[in-house]
Formats: C-alpha cells, structure tokens, sequence
C-alpha cells in the first residue's frame, strides 16, 4: 500500500478518537438541552469545575485554602492524603449531584416560565461564576490530572499494522479509552432513556411542561436528574481531557469545540452528538492533511465552524435534530 | 333524589356514593379580576358532574382549582373528607386525580403507547437505583404496566396507532390518547377540560360514549366541562352552572334546564 493511503488512515482513525473527545462535552449539552429547552452555556465549566474537584479531592487539597490563608495569616496547604483514583470520583460525583441540586435551589428555581433565551443568559452567568468559584476553592494553576489510565502510544496496534503494511499507525492509548468510555455511555443513556419510568419522565418533560405536570411528575426532580446527568457527563469529559492536556482554565473552552459538533449532530440527538463528533474529528484531521500544506495550515482551528455554518445553511436542524415545524 | 345523606341512585338505576370533593366557599382572582367568586359545590362518588356556562364563566379556571394548577385565595378544597393544603399539579395527580386540557397537552414527539405509560408513573414505585440498573423489579413492573396499559388501548380502541408518534395524529384521535393517559392513572377522580371541543358529531358520539363506559365499567368518577349543552344534559348526573364567575345553578340536568338564570346567560336578555 502506498504511505500516503497509510498515512490518511492513521489520520483519520485519529480525527476519530478526537471526535470522540468532542463527542463527550457535546453529549452534557444534549442532555440539558432536551430535557428543558436550555442551551447551557456553562457546560465546558462543568467540565472544568470537575476536573478541578477531582484532582483537588486526590492530593487532598483543603478548599478554599488560598482565601483562608489570606484572611486568617494561616498556612493550610493540605490534608496531606491521596485518595484512590475510584474514590476520588465517586465523590467528584456526589459533588456532581450536589452541585445540580444548588442550580435549582438558587437559579432554575426562580426562572420557571421563562423564555429559553432567559434561561440561557443565566447559564453565562452560571458559567462565570463557576469559573471564579473553582479558582477560589482550588488553587488557578494548571495541574495534572492522573487516575491511572493509560496512555502512550498503544504497542499491540502498532506492531500489528507495522507486521501487516510495514508502518506502524500511532493511537493513543487514552483515546481507546475514551472511545469504550464515550460508547458505554450512550449506551446506558438511550437505554435509560427509552426503557425505564424516569427516562420516560424525562421525555415528557421535554416535551411539555403541563402535560408532565398532569401526570405527577415533579419538574423540580426531573430538573435535578438531568443536571445532575450533565454534570457526571462533564466529570467524564473532565477527566478524559484533564489526562491529556491536565487541568487548567483552557480546559472550558473546549465546549466552543462542542458547537460545531452539535450544529452538525442536532441539539437534541444524542446519537447526532457521537456522529456529529465524529465527522467533525475526522474531517478537520483530513482537511490539515490534504488542504493544510497547500494553504498554510492551522486549519483544524477554524474547519470545524466553517462545516458547521455550511450545515446551518442546507440543514439547519442538524444531521439528527428534529424538524421543527410550526403548525398555524 | 336528594344532596344529602349518603349517596342516590340515578335514572338508569346507578348507585352514586357519598362525597368525595367538596368546594368551599372558591375565590380566585388574576390580580384584580375575579375569576370565580365564592362557589361551593360537591362532588359524589362514582357520578358524572359536569360544570357548564358561557365562554369565560370561569369553568375552566375551575378545573384547574381543582387539579392544583391554580391556588385560590379563598375557599377551601376538600377530598376525601380531609381539607387539602395547598400543593403542587404534580402532587394533585399523586393522590388520584387525572386530567385532560383544552387545548390537548400531550407528549408530541413521543409514541402513543409511551404516552399513554407516562400515566402510570405515579403507579410505578421502583426507585431510581434500580430502574437505572434495570433491576429485576423493575422489570418486571415495567411488563405489569405495559400489560394495564394496553387493555385501556384495546378499551378505547386506538391499537392501531400505538406505535405512532402522538404528532402525527388528527385531533379527534389525540383527544381520545389524551383520555387514554388519563385513565391509565387509574384516577379516582377525572377531569376533563372540554373533551368534545372542536369534534365532529361521529366523534363527539365515540367519546360520549367512553366516557359512560369509563364510568360504568371502572366506576370513575368524573367532572368535566362542556360547551355543548345537549350533550351535557345526556352525559351527566348533575350539573353546576357558572357565569361570570359565580355559581347560578346546580342540581340534575332537568332541574337546570328549567332554572330562569341559567335560561338567561344563556339565551341573553333583551334590553327594553
């Protein structure tokens, strides 16, 4: 086979996992998305606030510490702990629900009614405060986030394809991880979505308020449910990102990467959420491979937006959205 | 027949029970404006009451009293002999009160069948834990339901759209899914807001006659609003009659018909 064939590929399979990364931060936006009509703005500070709470929980750093130190001349650094990996995000987790709860104490709670563009504006706020809130508590230099995934080039592969075509495809072993991780859940979502009463309550709620009302759903719970689901899909996506490029601000900004993702997929498909990624992974790798020499590169910044305004022109309720029709 | 004591037996020989829901003394205002001024009455085990009047009396205002979706100023509700505190629609629905609307709220993107199983979530009592791990138990509920839920499909005979998206249905039929998710709640008490609005006179037939049929073969009781005051007069053991927010008549069918204030608000007056 000819290198540049080989070479395509190795690309693409790697656009694939990536896709798969932007597939995580995509997949929290759907969940809030369908259920209440929100688009949340603070979804990649999810991620972050998560990432940021489990490396904190890990080393056992005591939160807040700067600020007390500041106010109380002490000098609290540590508990001087590390947990283990599984502990540490369990309670990530819990923080997780936790956090959901307080959302809709102090912010949904107040908003009931209102138009989504309202309910919008309050998720910028939200992902503001957020941002500021895990500085205070956790200390704003970058760190490593290690829960003992593997990462590295993956050797089994790389032998295969160098035995099979003399070239040895390089895939990150963290991005295999990522790509069971990111299948296992959309699996359980669809499937917790589909077949059980709280995924049908769920549904009903997205669909109309009333109606689920009549019928004895708490919107309240439901609302903690889901935000509680888009948070453990944030932690998710927190820690597949905070292994590869550790834990720092930038790490919110990779839900500007989710956009395009969900222009292409649909906002309320989870499945669109994958495949959205996916395309969008693959084809902006390919595109730097093809196009990137003839026009200067640096393209990866800026395909994926470009793909999505195409999409937003010929399908603008994306590849699995649901048509919106207005019936008069 | 009488208002008191326990109970009386109808026309076609129908035995209705003690009461089961008692409004007293409703106020409700939207700001300035009163909605429904201070209206009392009861509704009995196991009869079809119905509430009547002109546009904007009040009825549907009523209705949503009732099913907690608006709290009253004034007045107290009482349900089973026990006064009601105030409380949320989705409480209301927990202790046994199913609705339909008006304007038909239902699930728009979800199948019929799925529509119809979100009335029984307040039936379902597995928790969270296990219906996430889909545990044996909820399984096995799951199957109970969906068994419940297709005998009132065969009942209302809609088999052969279960699987469709409620969407895509014409307005007759969503009428009919709407009262189908009402009833799978197995409520004991059924509210429906204008159920014959809008239909044509086959349909507005089929769903005179579900509902006497909910009625004799589950014993539902039921309390629903109507324009059409034939069909009312049919349909129901006795009436309350509303204008304006206030109440000016409320006895069986034949009495109403024949009260001069309800003549009037509904035939007008002239003006000399």
């Amino acid at each position: 086979m000819p290198d540049t064939l080989l070479y395509a590929i190795e690309v693409s399979l790697n656009g694939l996992m990536a896709g798969i990364m932007y597939a995580l931060v995509a997949l929290g936006f759907v969940l809030i998305f369908k259920a209440s009509g929100i688009f949340n703005y603070a979804q990649g500070v999810l991620a972050l606030f998560a990432a940021l709470t489990l490396v904190g929980l890990q080393n056992g750093q005591i939160p807040f510490a700067h600020l007390i130190n500041a106010v109380f001349g002490t000098s609290l650094h540590g508990f001087g702990w590390t947990l283990p990996a599984v502990v540490a995000i369990a309670l990530t987790a819990l923080v997780m629900v936790g956090l959901a709860w307080a959302i809709e104490r102090l912010v949904l709670k107040h908003l009931v009614n209102q138009e989504p563009i309202i309910l919008f504006m309050a998720t910028i706020g939200l992902a503001y405060f957020l941002e500021g809130l895990g500085d205070v508590m956790w200390g704003a230099d970058i760190k490593k986030l290690d829960v003992g995934l593997p990462q590295g080039i993956n050797e089994a592969i790389d032998n295969a394809t160098f035995n099979w075509f003399g070239y040895g495809f390089f895939i990150d072993n963290l991005d295999i991880v990522a790509a069971c991780v990111a299948a296992a859940l959309v699996l359980s979502l669809t499937l917790f979505s589909q077949y059980t009463k709280y995924g049908r309550a769920l549904r009903a709620v997205a669909d109309d308020h009333q109606a689920a009302l009549s019928v004895g759903i708490s919107l309240r719970f439901i609302w903690v449910l889901v935000w509680s689901i888009a948070g453990f899909v944030a932690l998710v996506a927190g820690i597949m990102w905070g292994s590869k490029s550790g834990v720092q601000f930038s790490l919110s900004l990779i839900a500007l990467k989710a956009l395009p993702v969900l222009m292409l997929g649909g906002f309320t498909s989870i499945p669109g959420a994958i495949v959205g990624g996916l395309i969008i992974g693959m084809g902006e790798k390919l595109f730097e491979f093809f196009a990137g020499p003839m026009i200067g590169g640096a393209t990866e910044n800026w395909f994926a937006y470009v793909l999505a305004l195409l999409f937003l022109v010929f399908r603008p309720q994306g590849l699995f959205g649901e048509r919106i029709i207005e019936r008069v | 027949m009488s208002n008191s004591g326990d109970g009386y037996m109808t026309a076609d020989g129908r035995k209705i029970g003690g009461v089961m829901m008692e409004m007293k003394n409703i106020t409700l205002r939207f700001g300035g404006v009163k909605a429904i001024t201070d209206i009392s009455f009861d509704i009995r085990e196991g009869e079809i009451r119905a509430i009547i009047g002109p546009n904007g009396a009040g009825k549907s205002s009523m209705l949503n009293v009732i099913s907690g979706f608006y709290v009253p100023q004034e007045g107290e509700v009482w349900f089973h002999g026990k006064k009601r505190a105030p409380m949320r629609p989705y409480q209301v629905a927990q202790q046994g009160i199913a609705r339909t609307f008006q304007n038909i709220a239902l699930f728009e993107g979800m199948t019929v069948l799925d529509n119809i199983m979100t009335g029984r979530l307040t039936l379902m009592k597995s928790g969270l834990a296990a219906q996430a791990m889909w545990w044996g138990r909820a399984q096995r509920e799951e199957t109970e339901h969906r068994e419940k839920v297709e005998k009132i499909i065969d009942f209302l005979e809609i088999q052969h759209i279960r699987k469709t998206p409620v969407g895509r249905l014409p307005y007759g039929l969503k009428k009919r899914v709407e009262l189908a998710r009402a009833l799978a709640a197995e409520p004991k008490l059924l509210l429906l807001d204008e159920p014959m609005a809008g239909m044509n006179v086959e349909e507005k037939e089929d769903m005179c006659r579900f509902i006497l049929d909910v009625n004799d073969e589950f014993g539902t009781t039921i309390a629903l609003i109507e324009h059409d005051m034939g069909v009312v007069m049919d349909l129901s053991d006795r009436v309350v009659v509303m204008d304006y927010g206030r109440k000016i008549g409320d006895g069986p069918p034949d009495e109403v018909r024949s009260n001069p204030e309800v003549i009037r608000a509904y035939l007008g007056v002239g003006h000399a």
